[in-house]
């Protein structure tokens, strides 16, 4: 037993804190705000690594590990959820699958240049019919000759008009229900791939949510990722790995709300002495930073088991699922703990309770992950 | 071109407290991290390997937990990087410590070595200018630009109190570098991967060529007599006089507080 980041992960430690609070904090108010994509912060954290972390040093990623990324999701969203989320789509939704399913051609043609950043990644399951009953595809891929031709549209997609490269699933043969669901790789500018609606957004208001609109599109069958009807599976799997970027979100949102919270209890002051002087005080933060602390080792052990190539299916779906409790909870007491100013948008608290109720949403719903943990149980 | 940059692994001094009642630092619990004049000195060095071609070597003299500065350059993209420590390094002020340095520098060829103005632990800005006399090289201190002709000759811009001179000189030289002036790149996470796979080579008493009685505690002349907080001032006043009526203003200031 060994709760201790590796030399490597301390040193990155080091990095990625420096890189969050120089590069990403001082845009986070001003992204949020202006619902703007930091398409600045994309090119530097491309050029520091921060877009291939577990990408091998072989297929142009930095050779280094799910704990490393987890790491670089939650300081990131310490600083700015948004930024957060960016990372963890294009890592988990888009890198992962390609590794892990790809054929050796696909992995040349695509990974070099996800993970250099020169591309961003995103990833379309959910359809305005299919959110938590993921198998009602609609999209359709019917085969004609070498391609396929695709129809249908994805909503909610992460990275939207900024991705380059889209795992998307779609239905070659409706008769055999999830069996008949397959994975594409689909390229932005591939004649019929449109963009649709923009979300409005609540929190993370930064990353760029739209629908993915297919009319007749064609893509070759070497596009297809893995073999016909083993998308579901793919998708299944995809998610169980982005679990952990989420979770790592969740976890740095919570975190950064008790940074700022601490800092604001020093500082003000009320009946003749500081709010850190008064023990209901003491007592939340203490609450807050032990379910940031049980929440670290949760996403931490998920990474880990990832990293061991052991099974983490449910310890994802737990670190999901605390996380993102602990997210709402602690962004929460925070705006509580700064009173009235908490509400405005003058202090950061209020934006993180907004990206906070996303990380019990997107990538599998609190209850879904509840129903992964409960089947994990039974079988 | 071979570059050598001289650092130091320091405490963050933004992040240290004061024993009040010994006035001595606590460094319990307090970061480490490359002395920030070092780490533009480091960055110098790389956006000239990025330019022109260069091998980087990193050198730092420390207690074993200095491995870690010398990891973060590597990290930040330098070839090589040597540690020198050693017992009878220990206890090294300023000169002790810039023979050792100079001694291991006699082992490597370079054409420009980098070290920092000064370290934000000691403040001193003597290690960088004493290793330049004891290799008797050129040496051009507070510099915050420099230029390469790609053939041999710098040209340096040295900070002085009022502005700044421009010099020209050969390699080989050293030069000091204010934190300013090069602000420096983040270790990439490839680096930070590679960084623990490459050899530091560690040096002691044995690998370099220094008599022992210059080294150490030894060969230190320093003797710190009494360490402290320094008082808060109290804000000045700011007159805006001509010659004559300053020069009034200052004696009856100074007959004021009877220190005339």
């Amino acid at each position: 037993m060994n709760f201790h980041l590796t030399k490597e992960q301390t040193l990155f430690e080091q990095m990625i804190k420096g890189f969050a609070e120089k590069e990403v904090k001082p845009l986070a108010a001003e992204v949020d705000e202006l619902e703007r994509f930091p398409e600045e912060t994309v090119e530097k954290m491309a050029r520091v690594g921060l877009l291939g972390i577990p990408v091998p040093a072989e297929l142009g990623g930095a050779g280094g590990n799910n704990v490393m990324y987890a790491q670089a999701v939650e300081e990131l969203s310490v600083a700015c959820a948004t930024t957060g989320v960016i990372v963890s789509a294009h890592t988990s939704l888009c890198i992962a699958p390609i590794l892990e399913s790809g054929t050796p051609e696909q992995k040349k043609k695509y990974l070099p240049r996800l993970a250099s950043g020169e591309w961003l990644g995103a990833f379309g399951l959910t359809e305005p019919n299919a959110g938590t009953d993921a198998s009602a595809q609609q999209t359709t891929a019917v085969e004609d000759g070498d391609n396929y031709i695709i129809n249908g549209s994805k909503i909610f997609i992460t990275n939207a008009e900024y991705a380059h490269v889209y795992i998307i699933f779609a239905m070659t043969d409706k008769s055999q229900g999830v069996k008949g669901i397959t994975a594409f790789i689909i390229e932005k500018g591939t004649p019929g791939f449109t963009f649709g609606k923009k979300e409005k957004k609540m929190g993370i208001r930064g990353s760029a949510t739209s629908e993915l609109i297919f009319e007749n599109c064609i893509i070759p069958k070497e596009n297809m990722l893995g073999k016909v009807g083993k998308g579901f599976g793919i998708a299944m799997k995809t998610l169980d790995g982005g679990r952990i970027g989420i979770a790592a979100q969740a976890l740095g949102i919570a975190q950064g709300a008790l940074n700022e919270t601490v800092k604001y209890i020093k500082e003000r002051k009320q009946f003749g002495k500081p709010l850190s002087a008064f023990q209901n005080t003491q007592f939340q933060i203490a609450d807050m930073q032990t379910r940031i602390s049980a929440a670290r080792l949760l996403v931490r052990s998920a990474a880990f088991k990832k990293d061991q190539g052991e099974k983490y299916s449910a310890d994802a779906a737990m670190a999901k699922l605390y996380a993102a409790e602990v997210a709402m909870d602690v962004a929460s007491k925070a705006i509580q703990l700064h009173g009235g100013y908490g509400y405005t948008r003058e202090y950061p608290v209020e934006r993180m309770l907004r990206d906070a109720k996303i990380t019990e949403i997107y990538e599998g719903t609190s209850e879904v992950q509840k129903m992964v943990i409960a089947a994990n149980l039974l079988k | 071109m071979n570059i050598v940059v001289c650092i130091k692994q320091v405490p963050d001094t933004t992040e240290i407290k004061i024993n009040p009642v010994t006035g001595t630092l606590i460094r319990d619990g307090v970061p480490s991290i490359i002395n920030p004049d070092d780490k533009a000195g480091l960055e110098l060095a790389l956006r000239m390997k990025d330019q022109f071609g260069a091998h980087i070597t990193v050198i730092t003299m420390g207690p074993p937990q200095a491995d870690n500065a010398l990891r973060e350059a590597l990290a930040m993209g330098v070839d090589d990087a040597i540690h020198l420590t050693d017992r009878k390094f220990a206890g090294a002020d300023t000169l002790a410590t810039s023979h050792a340095l100079a001694g291991a520098l006699r082992n490597l060829s370079c054409d420009l070595i980098i070290t920092g103005r000064q370290a934000i632990d000691g403040d001193t800005a003597q290690v960088g200018p004493q290793i330049a006399e004891h290799l008797d090289i050129a040496q051009v201190s507070y510099l915050r630009k420099l230029d390469y002709d790609g053939k041999g000759t710098f040209t340096i811009e040295r900070t002085v109190e009022d502005g700044y001179e421009i010099l020209e000189t050969e390699a080989p030289c050293l030069v000091t570098v204010l934190s300013d002036a090069y602000p420096s790149r983040y270790m990439t996470v490839k680096g930070i991967m590679e960084a623990y796979a490459k050899e530091v080579k560690v040096w002691g008493f044995n690998e370099i060529e220094v008599k022992e009685e210059v080294l150490g505690l030894k060969g230190s002349p320093t003797k710190v007599h009494k360490a402290f907080s320094r008082g808060v001032k109290a804000a000045g006043e700011l007159y805006e006089l001509d010659t004559d009526e300053a020069v009034g203003t200052i004696i009856s200031k100074l007959k004021e507080k009877f220190i005339i």
